[in-house]
């Protein structure tokens, strides 16, 4: 099996059946992980380039790991201090590495469409770690695989996705993927961090968060930007976390059955209180060891992909 | 030098003109109108038009010719010839330049660019100075030097009250304030506010932010007199707000764009920054409003808003690639593919909108194709049929949407201030 496309821009338009094989292929990795050598040689002699406009940590320790356990070569670009920082253009930082040969791209950046441009600027398989608010998709395909990895499947599945949505690039790719796999996707937030015609994607929109947890299977929950968003999309982070906090007690009284995810970083006491975070509820830390066995599945199947 | 127009339509709705002639124009005058023999004529210039139709020149009121200050993107030359060769005998320059159109000599500086060329520059005015929205621009100063209407262009007006001055003051020139309509504390999106920015994931405009300075200027304008003129209206609520107040009687006027009557932001899919505009694409909604306005007179002028760009500009991430197009090259094959030959807008309506109604917003006289009048015509191939090739362009950069796209209606020649370009070249006559 070979997944449609030669790149992962996004999960939007992604079929059931390739979202299927990489968390399949996930699961083979995810055991590669328990063993002591943690390294295979499937990708010897590719060359991957990690293109990080924008700062990350987790994403781009999980991607660099996943690189290396499937022996490729690494090389790490990070605006800071580079030649774009100098006001060298994306087009031409680009070229110039790609004339380095490289064979993948990983691509963060804080626009979005700057994945798709890339495929046009180069001939690279390209990953998107992250475009503005657009989408995150390995990190959608990592709830994904921690959820079924935790309650079996998917199909069926309320899932809700809580928080600042607006600027979310992770609520998108989750949409759309959880969508194919046939699970029914809410969101839950404060009126103003709600996308404009965000029910167009079938969605359905929740401003109470009590009644959020009570209607759901998992509740997906998102980082609130302390320094973006006090003051002009909520009136404090107090009030957030008064009327849109997860809290044991409200898990307690609404539906203690309820699967917590977050994407980290985490406002501990803003979108979750530390018993949440630590708690019983969640599969905080699964998720993260599980980006690496999912980012393997994607960089094997387009680094070994035949060509077409 | 005599010119033979031979078996023309000649068209001016303005007065009342519809009908197959032959015009000679000679040393840059219309000589003689009517069934006039070539062989009267030997020395000539003849021109057969059969099936062409000959208009008062056309006019574009909204371009940005980025001189001085963006050489490298368009001069007031290359600007005007981009002009002549879109069919266009004039135009209004939007004076966010550098330094702005704030002063006197910038205005001379620009005329003197113009000077020899066929197509007519005429300045706009910055409304306040270096159009910061802290002071009103020398207005009375800059209308003596030529200027023909003031705008913060690229920028709203930024308060109230300067607005309401501006408006005020305009009144001595009789110059109208043309204002980009956007509030600014809503400003500063890649795109407009829809379910397709929320699928795309970009920062967004919503169309609220044009209205709310609609609806403003339209106030102002009713409170004090002034003539208050929407550039690039792109929003179905604006059109609405505009229609209501043109039937109290208020002294509003609009434009609007080709692209905002041709595409909507479902394009935007595709991320290319060519259709980064501000406004920017509106819903097939708005589109449909755009229309509508134009067919029933609420929108009285069609411009181009012409934005050069370079190409490395251009070539950027989205949300970092500049706001704009150039259009004056595209603008009456759009105007005829998309309202003529859909039967959505007469020839008449088009000459309207192209060529009279900006004149009229800006106080300029509308030409008269009539015998002893300087001729500033048109001539237009409404049939003809080709496809846009951004490196035929007479203009210096290339950043348009509609490259490749097929459009059926164009320009043959224009002629103005005893020059003719035809056949791409400039002749004088």
């Amino acid at each position: 099996m070979a997944l449609s496309s030669n790149h992962l821009l996004g999960l939007q338009g992604v079929s059931k059946e390739d979202i299927q094989l990489i968390l399949d292929t996930a699961t083979t990795f995810r055991e590669v992980l328990e063993r002591p050598i943690k390294k295979v040689p499937t990708l010897q002699g590719k060359t991957i380039l990690n293109l990080f406009y924008e700062n990350s940590t987790r994403t781009r320790l999980s991607f660099e790991l996943a690189e290396k356990r499937l022996s490729a070569d690494t090389i790490n670009f990070s605006k800071a201090g580079s030649s774009a920082a100098k006001g060298e253009s994306f087009k031409d930082t680009v070229r110039n590495i790609e004339s380095m040969k490289v064979d993948m791209i990983i691509v963060r950046h804080e626009s979005a469409g700057v994945p798709k441009y890339l495929t046009q600027i180069s001939d690279a398989n390209i990953i998107n770690a992250g475009d503005g608010r657009h989408e995150h998709p390995t990190q959608a395909l990592l709830d994904m695989y921690s959820i079924r990895e935790r309650l079996g499947g998917i199909e069926g599945l309320k899932v809700c996705i809580v928080g600042d949505i607006s600027h979310s690039r992770v609520a998108l790719s989750n949409i759309y993927g959880l969508q194919a796999m046939g699970a029914s996707v809410s969101v839950c937030g404060p009126s103003t961090m709600i996308p404009w015609e965000i029910e167009s994607l079938g969605v359905k929109v929740y401003n109470n968060i009590d009644k959020a947890i009570a209607e759901h299977d998992v509740l997906n929950v998102l980082r609130i930007q302390l320094e973006r968003d006090a003051g002009v999309l909520i009136p404090s982070v107090r009030e957030y976390h008064n009327y849109f906090g997860i809290t044991a007690e409200r898990i307690n009284k609404n539906n203690p059955n309820v699967l917590i995810m977050h994407p980290g970083p985490i406002n501990r006491g803003v979108e979750l209180s530390s018993e949440v975070a630590d708690g019983p509820f969640q599969i905080i830390l699964n998720q993260v060891t599980n980006g690496v066995a999912v980012r393997m599945a994607v960089l094997y199947l387009l680094g070994t992909k035949p060509e077409a | 030098m005599q010119v033979l127009l031979k078996g023309v339509r000649v068209l001016n709705p303005e007065q009342k003109l519809d009908q197959k002639s032959d015009i000679l124009i000679e040393d840059g005058i219309i000589k003689e109108i009517g069934l006039i023999e070539t062989e009267k004529y030997q020395s000539a210039k003849v021109l057969e038009l059969e099936d062409k139709i000959c208009v008062p020149g056309l006019y574009d009121m909204h371009v940005h010719l980025r001189e001085p200050g963006r050489e490298d993107e368009e001069t007031v030359v290359t600007g005007s010839n981009s002009a002549a060769a879109g069919g266009f005998t004039g135009v209004a320059c939007m004076p966010n330049t550098n330094p702005t159109i704030d002063t006197a000599e910038v205005v001379r500086f620009i005329a003197e660019k113009s000077e020899k060329h066929l197509v007519e520059v005429n300045p706009i005015g910055a409304v306040t100075n270096r159009r910061k929205g802290e002071s009103l621009a020398p207005m009375l100063e800059l209308a003596d030097a030529g200027v023909v209407g003031f705008s913060d262009d690229g920028d709203v007006v930024k308060t109230s009250a300067l607005l309401r001055s501006a408006l005020e003051y305009s009144q001595m020139i009789g110059a109208p304030i043309i204002e980009h309509c956007e509030d600014g504390s809503m400003a500063g999106g890649a795109m407009n506010e829809s379910k397709i920015s929320t699928q795309l994931g970009l920062p967004s405009i919503p169309t609220v932010a044009e209205d709310i300075i609609v609806i403003r200027g339209i106030l102002l304008a009713e409170y004090t007199g002034g003539k208050f003129h929407v550039a690039h209206v792109s929003s179905k609520r604006s059109v609405e707000l505009i229609r209501e107040a043109k039937q109290r009687g208020v002294n509003v006027t609009a434009e609007v764009t080709p692209h905002h009557f041709t595409l909507s932001d479902e394009n935007i899919k595709s991320f290319n920054t060519n259709l980064k505009m501000n406004p920017p694409l509106r819903e097939q909604k708005d589109v449909e409003a755009m229309v509508e306005a134009l067919q029933d007179g609420t929108i009285d002028c069609i411009a181009s808003d012409h934005a050069p760009h370079a190409i490395e500009e251009k070539e950027m991430e989205f949300i970092y690639a500049p706001n704009g197009i150039i259009g004056l090259e595209t603008q009456l094959g759009l105007a005829l593919t998309e309202l003529y030959h859909t039967g959505k807008l007469t020839l008449q309506q088009i000459v309207e909108k192209l060529s009279i109604n900006p004149r009229k917003v800006l106080g300029l006289p509308v030409p008269k194709i009539s015998e002893g009048e300087k001729a500033n015509l048109t001539i237009i191939d409404p049939e003809l049929e080709w496809e846009v090739d951004v490196n035929k362009f007479k203009s210096k950069s290339k950043n348009s949407p509609f490259n490749k796209k097929k459009l059926k209606g164009a320009s043959v020649a224009v002629i103005n201030k005893s020059k003719m370009f035809y056949n791409d070249e400039f002749i004088n006559i």
